[in-house]
């Protein structure tokens, strides 16, 4: 056999390792060495790249491995588990544009070439790579920009917004099939045409995610997770690859799901997230009406006695949990009732945190167990059976409004917090959540309100109950 | 068969095992599972390196360069971080 087969065959166990690396991931036990498997997938796939192709030029691929990889694992040491949104967004970005790039160099390498032309085949890919990856790299800077504070979370919109994305859109096919049959526009070189045609998408995944506010990220995150994905899959085309067209695939379907899981979670379709501009300011109106209600209130003691003498307690942790850094304490606290003999459990609403399953991982960072959280589904009947449950930083997701067809949080699925015995909500005052619409749980009989900063909160609860 | 017709093939039917296999992921696992798909994603080293390889003139070098540091950046960043945030996943 020649060296190629080996090369393609080395790359067909590298396609196999990746699907049994993400197999793996469907238990914590396990997804460890899944994550091991497909990272040592990788170094063979590279390997074989390398055996395969006669490299010229040594220098430019150390220079560029070396870079990548001192800016990859620093960036993967420091990062804070709260900042994992924005790590993985820009991340994605930097695949999505690794694959933009490569398609660029194809074509400017095709164009130089005196003795081949680009094909259709070859500039549809081309085209369509480029399309994707540039999308997903100026979008997953500007996700990046949000979930990190470095501009504003709110969905940025100006008048005829989406006319001139369509517009933009529209000027990018055009330039497209032009570079495709080897044209260009108004008298540009190919050349110049498909520099316009990668900056129009670039400019396009700005506007893209600009209008989308802060608290919709998981889902801009996910999609751009299956952009990367597509990207890398368009990419493989262009370069004749199969591991590329194979790995991009599974990347896509991934994705997907986690985008259509977080869009169920939060009741609304694909196209009311991107198009919506959620999380302004419409909810204010709600607020205003409303005859004036009271809220019963505990103080750290109280709640301590309760959860000293319960049986059964739920924990409802939000991203305010997180954000106060309150995660740590709340586990001690927890610790020293089950010391007790009180079952703790945890219920995890699918956005709980910034991106899928992103308060899991705060949790585990706390060392809080991982048979103990649960998922809305798994969790949802048990609260008519609890003692007592404790809502931390979360909001719209125990509102039980969602209930009321006229609310505009209506049909989201939230956690049934209200039907338990007892419910202590820990906030700092009753404003109400992302949403922006009252939370009719903290008026409830069975509800009291702890106010106070997460963090101190948890910090008194477990003075008090280690004294009760 | 044509590279289009192969490639088209794997495509779908890659997409199809892609959502057997990642439709049965826990939620508690789904910010690792993200972030490790994302790093398997900077395949698109492989792409970097081909073209890299074939480099003949500097303006194609630079973008090789180029894509080979963003990919690198996916795959090592992804899968360190991934890894980083599993290794914390324990049963007490």
């Amino acid at each position: 056999m020649n060296l190629t087969v080996w090369v393609e065959l080395t790359y067909l166990v590298s396609a196999v390792l990746f699907v049994v690396g993400l197999k793996r991931m469907q238990s914590p036990a396990t997804a460890r060495n899944g994550n091991a498997l497909a990272a040592s997938a990788m170094l063979l796939a590279i390997i074989a790249t390398l055996v395969d192709i006669d490299v010229l030029g040594w220098t430019d691929i150390l220079i560029g491995v070396t870079a990548g990889a001192v800016i990859g694992s620093l960036s993967a040491r420091l990062v804070q588990m709260t900042a994992m949104p924005q790590m993985v967004g820009i991340f994605n970005g930097s695949g999505g544009g690794a694959s933009a790039v490569v398609a660029g160099a194809e074509f400017v390498r095709i164009n130089q070439a005196a003795a081949e032309s680009l094909d259709l085949f070859g500039g549809v890919t081309i085209g369509i790579s480029m399309l994707i990856g540039a999308v997903t790299l100026s979008g997953s800077l500007v996700a990046f920009a949000k979930l990190q504070g470095l501009m504003t979370g709110n969905p940025v919109v100006f008048p005829l917004q989406k006319v001139v994305s369509a517009l933009i859109f529209l000027a990018i096919l055009v330039c497209g099939v032009l570079v495709a049959v080897g044209g260009g526009v108004a008298g540009l070189s190919p050349l110049a045409t498909f520099v316009l045609f990668s900056a129009l998408a670039l400019a396009l995944g700005v506007l893209l995610v600009i209008p989308i506010g802060g608290a919709d990220m998981p889902v801009v995150i996910s999609l751009l997770n299956s952009y990367s994905g597509v990207a890398a899959s368009a990419a493989g085309f262009v370069v004749g690859n199969m591991v590329l067209i194979l790995s991009g695939a599974l990347v896509g379907a991934a994705g997907l799901i986690l985008t259509m899981i977080m869009c169920r979670a939060m009741n609304r379709s694909l196209g009311n997230v991107i198009f919506g501009a959620f999380g302004g300011d419409q909810g204010a109106a709600a607020l205003a009406t409303g005859e004036k209600k009271t809220a019963r209130s505990v103080d750290a003691e109280q709640a301590a006695l309760l959860l000293a003498y319960a049986q059964n307690v739920i924990i409802v942790p939000g991203y305010g949990l997180a954000v106060a850094q309150a995660q740590h304490e709340l586990r001690k606290a927890m610790d020293l009732l089950e010391e007790r003999g009180v079952n703790v459990r945890y219920a995890i609403h699918p956005v709980a945190g910034r991106m899928p399953g992103h308060m899991n991982v705060l949790l585990a960072e706390a060392d809080v167990s991982y048979d103990k959280l649960f998922d809305l589904d798994e969790i949802n009947d048990d609260f008519s059976r609890t003692d007592v449950v404790v809502v931390v930083g979360a909001n719209d997701v125990v509102n039980p409004e969602a209930r009321n067809p006229q609310s505009i949080i209506a049909g989201m699925p939230i956690l049934d917090v209200d039907m338990a015995r007892n419910v202590i909500v820990v906030k700092r005052s009753l404003s109400p959540g992302f949403a922006g619409i009252d939370n009719p749980l903290f008026y409830l009989d069975n509800s009291m309100m702890f106010f106070a900063d997460a963090r101190q909160a948890m910090t008194d609860l477990v003075k008090e109950i280690r004294e009760a | 068969m044509s590279t289009l017709l192969v490639g088209l093939y794997v495509l779908v039917l890659a997409t199809l095992v892609g959502n057997e296999v990642i439709s049965k992921v826990p939620p508690t696992l789904h910010t690792p599972l993200m972030s490790g798909a994302n790093a398997i994603s900077g395949i698109s080293i492989v792409g970097a390196l081909v073209v890299t390889a074939q480099a003949e003139s500097s303006l194609v070098e630079w973008l090789g360069i180029v894509a080979i540091a963003m990919a690198t950046i996916n795959v090592v960043g992804g899968f360190m971080v991934t890894d980083r945030m599993l290794q914390m996943f324990k049963k007490r």
